[in-house]
């Protein structure tokens, strides 16, 4: 029993859902998003700023349970600093892990602390909350891509 | 399991839970299923899965226009239903009774097709499930009416203080729960209708929580419309009832244009059938219906009073246990006599989800998130919360299990 749910609340989990990393909304920013998960309400505001190629800061504003908060928080403190080419294969690789049904294998050495999510991915209910933030990311990305096509 | 005896509880509660065969099955490795989530939808029981089995290997066939054995045998039971239903409702007319898909469509028909325009008014309720609320935004952006909303007390009560201002010679409808999905609340229906009726407005009931708990007698209330959904009455998905007054139905254009609505067809155009049927057009969901004969059925031999006094016995036990909880918190009324088995509550330090997960490995089917009713959840300053709901084949000893599984929950967060 426990240990099903210790692979989900796993303490890399726990423990960024408590420290919430990079949270708290900050300036500079070039896209500003809202997302939320309308089957349980979670609710995300998050601003991406870029600098060049650079993702330069991720900063966030959340309400949700501890699944969507650490997920936040590890995807933050994953991207910030990379470049957003080198952003894209571990985008991709946390998507794919979480619709694989928990069947995918996850690579640490891409995804780091993310791996940690591997357990959400068997909970169909849970998989929508680890990918919130994610996607909010995604959305900022191409927005605050948009703008400076302009 | 010992059942700890209650005054209050249904008397062969043993008898009632092996009516319905999927609480003998057994989750999270082995652990019984302690089900809480009622409000949610109802468990079935037998009589209800053998009767929608029984139609479909003997009588199946479409309704009202098959001429034949199975198709007259198929119209009896699909109208037979009708009758159950009627009768389950106290409904003066048959007629009255109209199958819809669930109650949200019932609604619906009734936010599609009553009259409304510029300088009308529609007065709902903060506590309302999403159903009841966005079916009248959407008549009233399409109308030009105005929408207006009964706020809440802090108690979880609707706060009737400016009733004499909502409610005017402009209001045409006045919809609202009889009881709250989310708080619990049982509210003021017979005073809600007579401030509709008093300015000539429709009152429309919303009875998707009250129909499974309490008794309903729609000629007791005097409401003009009231609506509920068959899978919250130990009846399948699939099938609800929209209930109204005979002549005000039958003053209602259609809502659906197709077949069974008619009385004749030209190119040109077409005249309509009166309710029930103009209300059902194409082939309606024929087992469900029967199905949700059967299940009315079987809560009336069981007994609405009876279920009802079991339901705020359990509801009072839970109360009692979950104020032994530290840092929980009950959204809603908190005492038993006057709200019903949903109840809704808060763990300081840990979200919603993630109780209900913990209790999920437990066993314990509980429901988090908003309910489908945000305002309400805005109304008293959370995002989601956690509902357990009980019925009447709950037990005192599944409440213990919820209030052990929510200590464990504490202890898993490592709140002490």
């Amino acid at each position: 029993m426990s240990t099903e749910l210790d692979s989900l609340y796993q303490d890399i989990i726990l423990d960024h859902a408590k420290r919430r990393l990079n949270a708290g909304l900050r300036e500079p920013f070039e896209a500003e998003v809202h997302h939320v998960n309308p089957t349980c309400g979670d609710e995300v505001t998050l601003r991406l700023h870029l600098e060049g190629d650079v993702v330069r800061d991720i900063s966030y504003d959340n309400q949700g349970c501890s699944i969507s908060s650490a997920s936040a928080s590890v995807m933050s403190d994953l991207l910030i600093g990379k470049t957003v080419a080198e952003t894209e294969p571990i985008h991709a690789a946390f998507l794919e892990m979480m619709r694989g049904k928990g069947q995918v294998e996850p690579d640490e050495d891409v995804l780091e602390d993310a791996i940690a999510f591997a357990g959400a991915a068997k909970l169909t209910a849970r998989i929508k909350c680890a990918l919130l933030s994610w996607m909010a990311f995604q959305d900022a990305l191409v927005r605050a891509q948009e703008d400076s096509d302009v | 399991m010992t059942t700890t005896q209650l005054a209050g509880l249904l008397p062969e509660l043993e008898v009632i839970r092996a009516d319905f065969p999927i609480l003998g099955r057994t989750v999270a490795g082995g652990l019984p299923l302690v089900y809480l989530d009622s409000a949610n939808t109802s468990q079935k029981p037998q009589v209800v899965i053998d009767t929608m089995v029984d139609h479909l290997e003997r009588h199946n066939a479409n309704v009202a226009r098959a001429m034949h054995t199975l198709g007259a045998e198929s119209t009896e039971a699909f109208e037979g239903a009708r009758d159950k239903v009627a009768t389950f409702l106290n409904a003066p007319s048959r007629d009255e009774v109209v199958f819809t898909k669930n109650a949200t469509e019932a609604l619906n028909l009734l936010a599609r097709t009553i009259d409304l325009g510029p300088g009308d008014n529609v007065v709902i309720t903060e506590m309302e499930h999403h159903s009841n609320i966005v079916s009248w935004q959407l008549a009233c952006e399409r109308s030009g009416a105005e929408l207006r909303w009964f706020g809440l007390t802090d108690d979880g009560q609707l706060d009737l203080s400016n009733a004499d201002a909502l409610i005017d010679e402009h209001t045409k409808v006045v919809a609202f729960t009889w009881v709250s999905n989310m708080l619990g609340t049982i509210n003021p229906v017979t005073d809600l209708v007579a401030r509709a009726k008093a300015f000539g407005a429709y009152s429309v009931i919303d009875a998707s929580q009250a129909a499974p708990q309490l008794p309903v007698d729609v000629a007791a209330t005097g409401c003009d419309f009231l609506v509920f959904t068959g899978h919250k009455v130990v009846g399948p998905t699939g099938i609800g009832v929209l209930w109204g007054r005979e002549e005000l139905l039958n003053a209602l254009p259609p809502f659906h244009g197709g077949g069974e609505m008619i009385e004749t067809v030209t190119m040109a155009r077409s005249t309509y059938a009166k309710a029930p049927h103009r209300f059902e057009a194409g082939t309606p969901p024929i087992v469900e219906a029967v199905g949700l004969g059967a299940a009315v059925e079987y809560l009336s031999h069981v007994g609405m009073d009876a279920i009802h006094r079991h339901e705020q016995t359990i509801t009072a036990y839970a109360l009692e246990g979950l104020a032994t909880v530290p840092g929980l918190t009950v959204l809603g009324p908190l005492d038993a006599a006057s709200r019903g088995g949903a109840i809704s509550f808060e763990l300081d330090g840990v979200h919603p989800h993630d109780v209900a997960q913990v209790l999920d490995s437990r066993g314990i089917a509980v429901r988090a998130g908003h309910h489908c009713a945000k305002p309400a959840h805005a109304r008293f300053g959370v995002q989601s919360s956690t509902r357990m709901s009980s019925y009447l084949y709950t037990t005192p000893a599944e409440i213990d299990a919820l209030v052990e599984g929510l200590e464990y929950t504490r202890s898993y967060f490592k709140l002490g």
